[in-house]
């Protein structure tokens, strides 16, 4: 070997430098360590180098020796050889000679000295790229520093090329690096100008900027031809990268808006390639001016957020495409091309942004996660919004000092006290009951002072045995003890005023037997009896002549049911016939009295069952065009029918109320269920919307929604007027198939959220000794990884968690099991959930 | 043998089946006979009773629990009877009452009768005096059974009749035959000189007897050292000698073990206060009176060349030749301490009543359900029928078979009266909640680990799933048969166990860290603690036999262990409960969470399908509306969001959950309406 670099070099003094340099030499070094005479002589035209010379290494000088060396490679990409000039110890240079020379660094481009950097200018490899290319770069990137100097550069260049503006806090930093990488491919193609000056980026910005990160923005004057007016501008929104810049660029230099004529399948832009989804506006030739601006204005305001092409109907025959007007492919070529038919530009571009919005925090979890070890996909974050609540809550102190707390001595004793003794059941380690405790405590306050009504509470993690007995299977469980009766079972909603008003009208028998045709009347005003006044809407009246007792017993029977739901009364006095004639009715009949007996409607009574008579009291409770609330939409859905609703900002209307209750009446026994919602009173309202549609539609907006079958979506056209004749018409278009439905409800099960964990794969991880494993299940459980969830794809779920687990397992200390480790494990998670 | 059997014959003659109640003077039946009234056989006849069947109780002494009139000798209990938990909840507080047997009778729990935590074995007498009279249990006293036979007939129950024959000659027929007599035969070791041996039946309770004596006791159980314990303070020194190791019931988890309460002389061996402990084998010993009364120890090797009668001074020492021999000192009392066996003399030979194999030779053979291995209709139930977790758990003891012999009564009710095992139906949305209850209330599954199990039969689709308390996993394959229930959609198993290597008399059961914290690591834990195993199948006979060595249940399907508590309380949300969650929504692919109304709402109008909380809850009228704080912390939690924000065109960013979810709507969005241009797009160009 050494023979061999003999013949490479002759003069012997370079030997013995050659030799003396080896131990310094790694095998990749592109550093090159010459003598002056040799550097001098080697230097070519046109060719930069970037030259230190030093006589045997000075202390002082090592850590920058070590930068330069590094950046060595950095800089030989861009043809800049670096080379270390051992001087001799006769000053024979001028370079060497200097002792300060020492401590600079000479750019020179052919044997001329471009520049000279003194070593402190050099501290890193970013500072040494970019302080050397900024210097060999001085025409193709201006350095300016007002705004003016920057507004002469753009004039100029307006009509013929674009400017790359980029403002870096300081030079020699990463990002200027990048910005002068990016200066070196395409500084021919676009005017780079650069700026450190904060105030500059202050004037080129429209809100306020951060002066202490980059920023570059696009301006496209070029196509400028208005001389007063800036050129446009895009700005990056990622951070300062050479890969994000050349990014940035070639999306800056792809077409606008690219025509295409085939199969929106098979395109493929630059957009696409690059991460970017590709919104189609689907044009045709009768519009196709239009639509050609319609895209260009749409390109604009997605520059760099998105493609945009513009797809001719007429040359590609595809069906889908005439029954929308955009179609948005994502780069994810899993999933499927989306064809959807908007109103409005605003629309395709919140669709954009939003999806890119979701992405980006997607992956900005992605990246917390990896901070986090991604230690076990989020397992132990509780999910449940029940749950976590309650656990939120769990500090405060309930007001229960009016739920008197029983237990197994007291139980029986208090029934007895009092006329009516309602009793929670619950469990106080159980979420949901402690849910329903809040809202018990609640009741409790309205009824505070009530007589003859005892609120009290049983806990069956402290009295399993009084809840077996009193039959409790479920938690929670609320019961209402008659004094020496039998008791009821609560089955009505959970919530504070449900539960308040099943008490109060759980006090008044059902059917309430009406003494005079006063009470009657009075009753079914909603004046009596009194205590009820202010609870119950909608009051039945039984009334029967003394001989059809078999129809008043199952009146009874059915008033028995219903105890506490509903309000009923009964009469049968001698002058029942008196009450039936005013009402048109003949004994047995119902007469019913909706909101305070506005209006008294009588319904003849048939013989029936007992259940049926429930059933057809509690259909005739329904209201004809109800407004739906999270509290009664349970009644209307049993109906199984589909919902004809009208979703309103407020009150709807007086003209759409008009025609929607016509048109609900008008059809007794309906095949649909006509009903409004309010959206100030139910705001969940507007996640429906959410969910039907992209965006939120204008108000009102009156939809069919098939919740039963097939769970279609059909809206009304926002341009006809909401009148029973319209609506009759849309239906009928409906049922003959003619409307396409703007969405169909998911279908999709209700899956785990998130895996378990696999202690019996951990087990085997860590035991393999444990003959878990294959030898001994035959046929039955061959799978390798069980638990597999059926159905579920825990496969690729599983992965990361897994191999987590599977590091951790291999770690003998188990140290994660000291207290002080958890605590600190914790603290991490807060920034994710406060709670734990 | 003889006269018996003919009367059998006489009786199958005169009447048939089970019918038959009385045939002539000489044969009682009753469909049950219950051998011995102590604890077992009173908690039998209890379950019996209460069920309304034709039983009879034998008992020999003329009061129940004669076993503990004499015994232990010194009259403590080693069963501890804790009279506070700080917990009301009667279910768990039998956790830590380990002498009380079953009953609906609140008085009969026996804190009502001793305020010791160790109390005195007369007032567990007591106890059991009052507890079959109050329940006014059908006991015949004074009977001794003193021989079983018998009698083969095809319309009984088990293709044969028991035939018992007591100390009176008076015969009793029966179906079905619960042995609950007990260990009460003393372990005897006989070698040269065992002669000198008093035994624990009979020996001086009183200390003075032992002033000044030095004392050998042969046995290292908790009768050995609770003869120690008793005369330690007066002995000169005492010495013990048995085959095994000392096993430390805190070191083996074990019940059976010695007790602390009981290891005084460890601590004076340990501490070289002259007591001490050797190991040996018994059958090799062999102990020689000198001329002072003394006793000495040798070996049967040294006795065996040797012609007896040369006297005393010509038999060979083991210090004659090893001259720092142990137990060189000679003794002036030697005791045995060994424990009982079984009574298998009873049984006539066609029983085949025969003992276990191993250390388990002590207790008769039986099977997983308690029956005996060879004899159908023959069920063994307390302390004889330990072998099913001899060493391991608590079927020995009060505490644990007044579980098992419940189990059993289960049993018998299915197989002769056809009485399912009883269960509970609920819906889905109450699984994770009906076993976070059973872990942290159930006395069965506590004291009865590793044996009894909880038992989970999904139904289809798993909306809903029938819950089964305490049935032995042994048996695990026979679950159809056994109980009268269908597996036919999988199955969880609710048990405690252990950590595998946790226990065992070597352990260092102190070590640091050796309490798991972290949810993710619950299969690590070390103390007692639950074990849900998930089985899309019931495992078959052949799977359970080749299940591995320590595991009560073959190879699940899916496992999840509830991680340790201190406190042995299962009840915290995100470390209990959310896992165990978890692990059911993956095995039954579904999503266990609650939702408020208002969630349900949403969904109802935007899913086709709804969570199973929804439609069980919501849709039946059932929702849960929550009050307005709970629904802030929700929405402050992400968990829920808040509409009424006005301004929700997309500026705000979804949060992990809710968006996702959001996202997951409008997937689902493919807009399809007639072409339309669009007519207001801005023209700014």
């Amino acid at each position: 070997m050494s023979a061999q670099k003999d013949r490479l070099f002759s003069s012997f003094s370079f030997l013995l430098f050659w030799a003396s340099s080896i131990p310094t030499r790694g095998s990749a070094r592109v550093l090159q360590e010459l003598s002056p005479q040799r550097y001098f002589s080697a230097l070519q035209a046109g060719r930069a180098s970037l030259a230190y010379f030093s006589h045997n290494v000075s202390p002082g000088a090592q850590p920058f020796l070590e930068q330069i060396e590094n950046s060595a490679e950095a800089l030989q990409d861009y043809g800049i050889s670096v080379v270390k000039v051992n001087c001799p110890k006769e000053g024979v240079s001028r370079y060497c000679g200097k002792e300060n020379a020492l401590r600079k660094a000479y750019l020179f481009r052919g044997n001329v000295l471009i520049r000279e950097f003194p070593t402190d200018a050099l501290f890193d490899v970013n500072s040494i790229v970019a302080n050397v290319l900024f210097a060999l770069l001085f025409n193709e990137v201006k350095y300016v520093e007002t705004l003016a100097d920057l507004q002469n550069i753009e004039n100029a260049l307006k009509g013929k090329s674009n400017m790359v503006f980029a403002y870096v806090p300081a030079t020699g930093t990463a990002e200027h690096r990048a910005v002068m990488e990016a200066a070196f491919v395409y500084g021919t193609v676009h005017q780079f100008v650069l700026t450190t000056e904060a105030t500059l980026l202050k004037d080129t910005s429209s809100d306020e900027p951060d002066v202490s990160s980059a920023w570059l923005l696009f301006c496209h004057c070029q196509r400028a031809t208005d001389l007063v007016q800036p050129c446009r501008r895009t700005a990056m929104e990622q951070a300062l990268t050479m890969l994000n810049i050349h990014r940035h660029l070639k999306l800056m230099g792809a077409p606008l808006v690219t025509e295409v004529a085939e199969d929106p399948e098979k395109v493929s832009t630059v957009h696409l390639q690059l991460g970017l989804p590709l919104v189609f506006i689907l044009s045709q030739k009768e519009t196709y001016e239009a639509d050609r601006r319609t895209a260009e204005f749409v390109a604009w305001q997605l520059l760099g957020k998105a493609g945009v092409a513009l797809l001719s109907r007429d040359l590609v025959g595809l069906n889908v495409l005439r029954r929308s007007n955009i179609a948005l492919k994502t780069p994810d070529e899993e999933v499927p091309i989306k064809y959807l038919l908007l109103e409005d530009t605003d629309e395709v571009i919140t669709l954009v942004e939003d999806k890119n919005k979701v992405k980006q925090i997607q992956e900005d979890e992605e990246e917390e996660e990896d901070e986090d070890e991604k230690e076990n996909n989020n397992q132990d974050i509780q999910d449940d919004e029940v749950v976590e609540a309650v656990s939120r809550d769990k500090k405060r102190e309930l007001p229960l000092e009016q739920i008197c707390v029983l237990t197994e001595e007291t139980f029986h004793s208090a029934l007895l006290e009092t006329a009516w003794t309602v009793v929670l059941f619950y469990a106080s380690w159980e979420a949901v009951s402690l849910a329903v405790l809040r809202s018990y405590a609640e009741v409790a306050n309205h009824l505070e002072g009530t007589q003859g009504v005892l609120l009290s509470r049983v806990n069956c993690w402290d009295w399993p045995g009084i809840c077996t007995e009193e039959n409790v299977t479920q938690f929670p469980t609320v019961k209402i003890y008659k004094k020496g009766e039998r008791s009821v079972m609560y089955s009505g909603m959970w919530g504070t005023k449900e539960l308040t008003s099943f008490i109060m009208l759980s006090r008044v028998s059902c059917p309430l037997k009406l003494a005079t045709i006063d009470e009657a009347e009075g009753y079914l005003r909603g004046e009596f009896p009194s205590e009820l006044s202010s609870y119950h809407h909608t009051s039945l009246l039984g009334v029967f002549s003394t001989a059809t007792s078999e129809a008043r017993e199952t009146f009874e029977e059915a008033g028995n049911i219903l105890s506490g739901h509903v309000t009923m009364g009964m009469y049968f006095e001698d002058d029942a016939l008196a009450l039936s004639r005013k009402y048109a009715v003949s004994p047995p009949a119902l007469l019913l009295a909706r909101s305070g007996g506005q209006s008294v409607e009588s319904i003849t009574l048939s013989k029936q069952s007992t259940r049926d008579m429930v059933q057809m009291i509690r259909y005739e409770l329904l209201d004809i065009f109800p407004e739906i609330t999270v509290q009664n939409l349970p009644y209307y859905l049993q109906l199984r029918k589909p919902f004809l609703i009208l979703f309103s900002d407020g009150d709807i209307g007086q003209m759409e109320s008009k025609e929607m209750l016509k048109l609900a009446k008008g059809r007794p026994q309906q095949a649909f269920v006509a009903c409004w919602l309010n959206l100030k009173k139910t705001p969940v309202g507007r996640g429906i919307l959410k969910a039907y549609f992209a965006t939120m539609p204008s108000l009102p907006v009156l939809i069919w929604v098939n919740l039963h079958a097939g769970g279609q979506v059909f809206k009304f056209p926002p341009e006809q007027s909401i009148t029973e004749m319209n609506i009759l018409s849309w239906l009928e278009k409906l049922k003959s198939g003619l409307e396409i439905p703007s969405s169909t409800l998911s279908e999709e099960d209700w899956k785990p959220p998130l895996p378990a964990y696999d202690f019996l794969q951990m087990m085997e991880v860590a035991m393999p000794e444990l003959p878990l494993h294959t030898s001994h299940h035959h046929g039955d459980t061959p799978e390798q990884h069980p638990p597999e969830s059926p159905g579920g794809d825990t496969a690729t779920r599983d992965e990361p968690s897994r191999e987590t687990k599977a590091e951790k397992m291999g770690s003998p200390g188990r140290d994660l099991r000291g207290t002080a480790p958890r605590l600190a494990a914790r603290e991490k998670q807060g920034k994710r959930h406060s709670e734990l | 043998m003889a006269p018996a059997a003919c009367g059998a014959l006489l009786g199958l003659a005169l009447c048939t089946g089970s019918l038959c109640m009385v045939s002539g003077a000489a044969l009682l039946y009753h469909d049950y006979c219950v051998v011995g009234a102590g604890p077992s056989g009173l908690q039998a006849a209890y379950f019996l009773q209460r069920a309304g069947r034709d039983y009879v109780v034998f008992e020999r002494s003329h009061a129940p629990g004669s076993f503990f009139a004499l015994y232990p000798r010194h009259r403590k209990l080693i069963s501890i009877n804790k009279r506070y938990t700080g917990k009301s909840n009667s279910e768990f507080n039998l956790r830590h009452d380990w002498n009380s047997l079953l009953s609906h009778d609140r008085w009969l729990l026996f804190r009502r009768y001793s305020r010791d935590f160790y109390p005195n074995a007369d007032e567990m007498v007591r106890y059991l005096e009052d507890f079959a009279s109050r329940l006014k249990l059908r006991v015949q006293y004074n009977t001794a059974v003193i021989h079983v036979t018998l009698e083969r007939d095809e319309q009984a129950w088990n293709g044969h009749y028991f035939i018992l024959t007591d100390q009176d000659r008076q015969n009793y027929k029966c179906s079905c035959l619960l042995v609950a007599t007990g260990m009460w035969v003393p372990n005897v070791v006989n070698f040269p000189g065992s002669e000198y041996v008093e035994g624990y039946e009979t020996v001086s309770t009183n200390p003075e007897d032992f002033a000044g004596q030095t004392v050998l006791i042969l046995g290292r159980g908790n009768s050995a050292f609770e003869t120690a314990e008793n005369i330690l303070g007066v002995t000169n020194f005492i010495h013990m000698v048995s085959r095994s190791r000392v096993r430390l019931s805190w070191a083996t988890h074990y019940v059976g073990d010695l007790r602390a309460i009981n290891n005084g002389l460890l601590d004076t061996y340990q501490l070289k206060s002259l007591d001490g402990l050797l190991e040996g084998d018994l059958e090799d010993l062999a102990i020689i009176k000198d001329k002072k009364g003394k006793l000495h120890i040798t070996l049967r090797f040294y006795l065996e060349n040797r012609n007896i009668s040369a006297g005393i001074d010509s038999i060979t020492l083991p210090q004659d030749e090893l001259d720092n021999f142990a137990p060189r000192a000679p003794y002036d009392r030697v005791i045995r301490c060994l424990g009982w066996k079984f009574d298998f003399s009873i049984y006539n030979r066609s029983l085949k009543m025969m003992p276990g194999k191993g250390d388990k030779k002590k207790y008769p053979q039986i099977k997983p359900n308690y029956e005996s291995t060879s004899t159908r209709g023959l069920f063994v139930l307390g302390t004889a029928s330990h072998s099913i977790d001899f060493r391991k758990s608590a079927g020995g003891f009060i505490h644990g078979f007044r579980y098992t012999t419940r189990a059993v009564h289960r049993l018998l009710e299915k197989r002769h009266h056809g009485v399912p095992w009883p269960s509970t139906v609920y819906p889905v949305t109450q699984l994770t909640n009906s076993i976070i209850k059973r872990v942290n209330e159930a006395s069965g599954l506590y004291q009865m680990f590793g044996v009894l199990a909880d038992i989970i039969l999904l139904r289809e689709n798993a909306t809903a799933f029938e819950y089964l308390e305490e049935y032995p996993v042994g048996i695990l394959a026979e679950l159809e048969t056994q109980t009268g229930r269908k597996a036919r959609s999988g199955l969880f198993v609710v048990i405690m166990e252990y950590g595998k290597n946790f226990s065992g008399a070597d352990k260092d059961v102190f070590y640091y860290n050796r309490a798991v914290g972290e949810a993710q690591h619950a299969w690590q834990s070390n103390f007692l603690h639950p074990v849900i195993y998930y089985y899309k199948h019931l495992p078959t006979e052949h799977q359970m036999k080749l299940r591995p060595p320590d595991w009560p249940l073959p190879r699940p399907d899916a496992i999840h262990h509830i991680v340790e508590d201190f406190l042995t309380d299962w009840t915290a949300p995100n470390a209990h409960i959310l896992p165990l969650r978890r692990f059911l929504e993956n095995c039954l692919s579904t999503d266990l969470r609650n939702f408020f109304a208002e969630s349900c709402f949403l969904f109802a109008f935007t899913r086709q399908k709804l969570p199973p909380f929804c439609r069980q809850g919501y849709l039946r009228m059932q929702g849960l509306e929550g009050s307005e704080g709970l629904r802030r912390h929700a929405v402050e939690a992400g968990l829920l969001q808040d509409y009424s924000i006005t301004d929700f065109l997309g500026d705000r960013p979804p949060d992990s959950h809710t968006g996702s979810q959001d996202q997951l709507l409008r997937d689902h969005v493919i807009s399809v309406r007639p072409l339309q241009h669009l007519v207001n797009a801005k023209d700014e160009l």
